[in-house]
């Protein structure tokens, strides 16, 4: 099957809503030139026409949501930081993606890093602060390469440094590279991480908007909320509130992955589903019929094909029993072992740990020796209770959410998929052929359809 | 007991490790003094300094950490503990090419298990293993936020999208015979030393540099098309369709327990803390 089958309904161009993306397939999209030429930087004149505390109130009537998995009011972040506190206040921005299967801001930052460094002066503006930081996690070369063109860029255009465009507002960027480790994506692990120590979350409260960097008021936000602000700025809060839903409100990053016709970046209102960008992008690969989807990474509960028609959207998914986390839609077929994946993803947690909680040094690590045993057929039936049981001791009862993210594919796996386990173990092994779930597993028939 | 069993050595403290020569030393210090005046705190300047040293020897070795101490007035157990925090610090000399598969769910369920394996198999090396050659050292990686162009291999952090057992072993090939690689995205290839400079801050200076590979990957684009109305082509042709062929792949995966793919889960030797390890005092720095 080459054809794409029909779309119902409505057509891509209408679900769709390409804003941040609009502009990827320009030459040199990266550059402040093409940026300029897509009314680049105008969200910042608006911005700084108005009182920062205007522009806090005006941000947070926009509706705008933290898209770094959390979902909280961007605007209502801004205005926690204390004004005339005569401390320093900072700007960090979480660019360290690296929750399994989100993979929309290193896209984002590669085509558009220009975006993300006006929403960042435009909040700096807003929370006072003339020092800001990216912490881009260190694995991805390439796009701090365009961060650091993109800011040398800014400087010399007069959008960083002193009395930025005439208004007064001073304001340094640093870009810095992590050094690998999943924990410094939490927000306080990613602090001490900046500070120069080991990542490890810190007990709040406090919390960074009252002490954050360097004990002084903080926000940290995640890039494709900052740079979404220059948007909503420049084209307006009832433009953004014209998408989505009312709590939900504007458009976002899907991220399609894994066993599907066209995996890649769809940009769109907050709320569309699963089925409608399936439907619009081919569906799964040729031959094959969905088994279980992440809505936002590996930390958010797993859903299965009953869950097709959830809106993603905060409340849509929440309702359905996950979360909407960073739309990271990692798509598995009929092919994939859910005991397999999932033990890879314990491993992972185990693996990013940082140690600092009994619950999820000893959890995650007890997870993994049972999963183990399952999967390679020496499980029991007990087994599987137990793995309930050393879930439910880690999850809510861990310093941050690591431990929380770590609990949720086994208690989702056991509920959708346990009789999966249970074959584990009566049949002494696992059932599927991994190679029939590789990417060329079908490639001989595709290429006679193809001809 | 009032005797030590015979033959037991209580042991001597490690010894301070030794310098950088005077130029190095000299060199490395204004560097630092750049990086250190990027941050309100000068104690932040740490994780980019340690790439920075990791840029003088390829990995982080004693003296590397020594001297992060004395630039920014900590103790070498505080930069040791953040040394040994951070996967992406070496602690052992490594090849000029760091081959990361990515075999987190997704690229591995996609066939990074296989590619991992078959490499492992190909080059006779193990996970953090590093060629005869000395030019490639293979390890296994986690989630690098490019699932939709999965399986993805990583080359001194620079992306190999939508790769094949075949395009793997092609890619090691020419790496260690010495050929121009480039990613699918990302800049021409340069060693890891040179990666890691980039990492410390210093932005890299090779003209195209920033603009090769072009813009967004395709996969980044394919929402973008069908919303202009573009894409009928991509419906019919996957770009995974135009990479390379692979034979089918017949052997099933079932890792033993002894190589595990999470056996770096285990506690690790770390170079300063044992003297006995190959990258210990004997084996480093300056000689």
């Amino acid at each position: 099957m080459t054809l794409a089958p029909e779309i119902k309904g409505t057509s891509p161009e209408k679900l769709l809503a390409p804003v941040l993306s609009a502009f990827w397939d320009e030459d040199r999209s990266w550059t402040l030139d093409v940026y300029r030429r897509h009314d680049g930087y105008e969200g910042l004149r608006k911005a700084l026409a108005m009182t920062p505390d205007d522009l806090i109130a005006y941000v947070k009537e926009s509706g705008l949501r933290g898209r770094g998995g959390a979902g909280f009011p961007t605007g209502m972040k801004w205005q926690f930081i204390p004004q005339g506190d005569g401390k320093p206040h900072y700007l960090v921005v979480n660019a360290d993606e690296s929750e399994p299967g989100t993979c929309k801001d290193i896209p984002l930052l590669f085509a558009n890093p220009h975006s993300l460094i006006e929403g960042i002066v435009i909040a700096c503006y807003a929370i006072r602060s003339s020092h800001a930081f990216i912490y881009l996690r260190g694995e991805v070369v390439p796009v701090l390469r365009r961060l650091h063109e993109a800011v040398r860029e800014a400087y010399e255009a007069g959008y960083l440094g002193e009395n930025i465009l005439g208004s007064g507002l001073d304001l340094d960027l640093t870009v810095h590279a992590g050094a690998g480790a999943y924990i410094c994506g939490e927000e306080t692990a990613l602090l001490d991480s900046l500070e120069g120590r080991r990542g490890q979350p810190r007990l709040r409260p406090p919390f960074p908007a009252v002490e954050g960097l360097y004990a002084c008021p903080t926000v940290v936000n995640n890039v494709e909320s900052i740079a979404s602000v220059p948007a909503i700025l420049h084209r307006g809060k009832e433009w953004f509130r014209s998408m989505g839903s009312e709590k939900s409100p504007g458009f976002t990053l899907y991220s399609l992955s894994g066993h599907v016709a066209s995996p890649g970046q769809y940009e769109a209102p907050l709320g569309i589903t699963l089925r409608q960008l399936l439907e619009m992008s081919g569906g799964m690969r040729p031959g094959h019929r969905l088994k279980f989807w992440t809505p936002g990474g590996s930390s958010t509960p797993m859903f299965t094909d009953e869950h097709l028609d959830v809106p993603l959207d905060y409340e849509g998914v929440g309702a359905a029993g996950s979360m909407l986390g960073t739309k990271a839609l990692q798509c598995f077929d009929e092919t994939t072992c859910v005991v397999r994946a999932v033990t890879r993803w314990t491993e992972f947690y185990a693996h990013e740990s940082c140690g600092k909680c009994t619950p999820c040094r000893e959890g995650t690590y007890w997870l993994v020796q049972l999963l183990r045993d399952i999967e390679a057929g020496k499980g029991v039936m007990s087994d599987l209770d137990k793995l309930n049981d050393i879930a439910d001791n880690i999850n809510g009862k861990s310093f941050c959410a690591l431990g929380d993210g770590a609990a949720s594919p086994i208690f989702s796996s056991l509920k959708y998929f346990r009789e999966e386990y249970e074959d584990h173990i009566t049949g002494r092994g696992c059932p599927f052929d991994p190679a029939r779930s590789t990417a060329w597993a079908d490639k001989d028939k595709h290429a006679e359809v193809n001809a | 007991m009032t005797t030590t069993p015979e033959g037991v050595s209580l042991g001597m403290p490690q010894l301070p490790a030794p310098d950088y020569p005077d130029d190095v030393r000299a060199r490395l210090e204004r560097d630092a003094a750049e990086v250190v005046a990027r941050y309100p705190d000068s104690r932040s300047a740490l994780l980019p300094l340690l790439h920075l040293v990791q840029s003088e020897e390829g990995h982080v070795t004693r003296t590397g950490m020594r001297f992060c101490a004395e630039v920014l007035g900590l103790t070498t157990a505080e930069v040791t503990a953040v040394a040994t925090f951070y996967t992406m610090y070496r602690r052992r000399p490594s090849g000029d090419y760091q081959v990361g598969v990515c075999t987190n769910t997704l690229c591995a369920v996609m066939g990074g298990d296989a590619i991992f394996e078959a490499l492992q198999e190909h080059l006779s090396v193990g996970n953090g293993e590093t060629t005869d050659d000395g030019k490639v050292t293979l390890e296994h990686i986690e989630c690098n936020a490019a699932c939709d162009f999965a399986p993805v291999v990583m080359v001194n952090w620079e992306f190999f999208d939508n790769q094949t057992v075949d395009s793997a072993k092609r890619l090691v090939d020419d790496l260690r015979a010495g050929v121009q690689v480039e990613p699918t995205r990302g800049a021409p290839l340069c060693t890891f030393k040179e990666t890691a400079r980039i990492l410390a801050g210093f932005p890299d200076e090779r003209p195209g540099a920033v603009e090769a590979t072009g813009g967004a990957g395709p996969a980044s684009l394919v929402g973008l098309r069908l919303a202009k109305g573009e894409a009928g082509t991509a419906r019919v042709v996957h770009p995974r369709d135009g990479g390379p062929h692979d034979e089918p792949q017949d052997t099933v995966h079932e890792p033993s327990p002894g190589e595990h793919l999470s056996s770096h889960d285990a506690p690790q030797e770390t170079s300063a803390s044992d003297p006995a390890h190959p990258s210990g005092p004997t084996a480093e720095e300056g000689e």
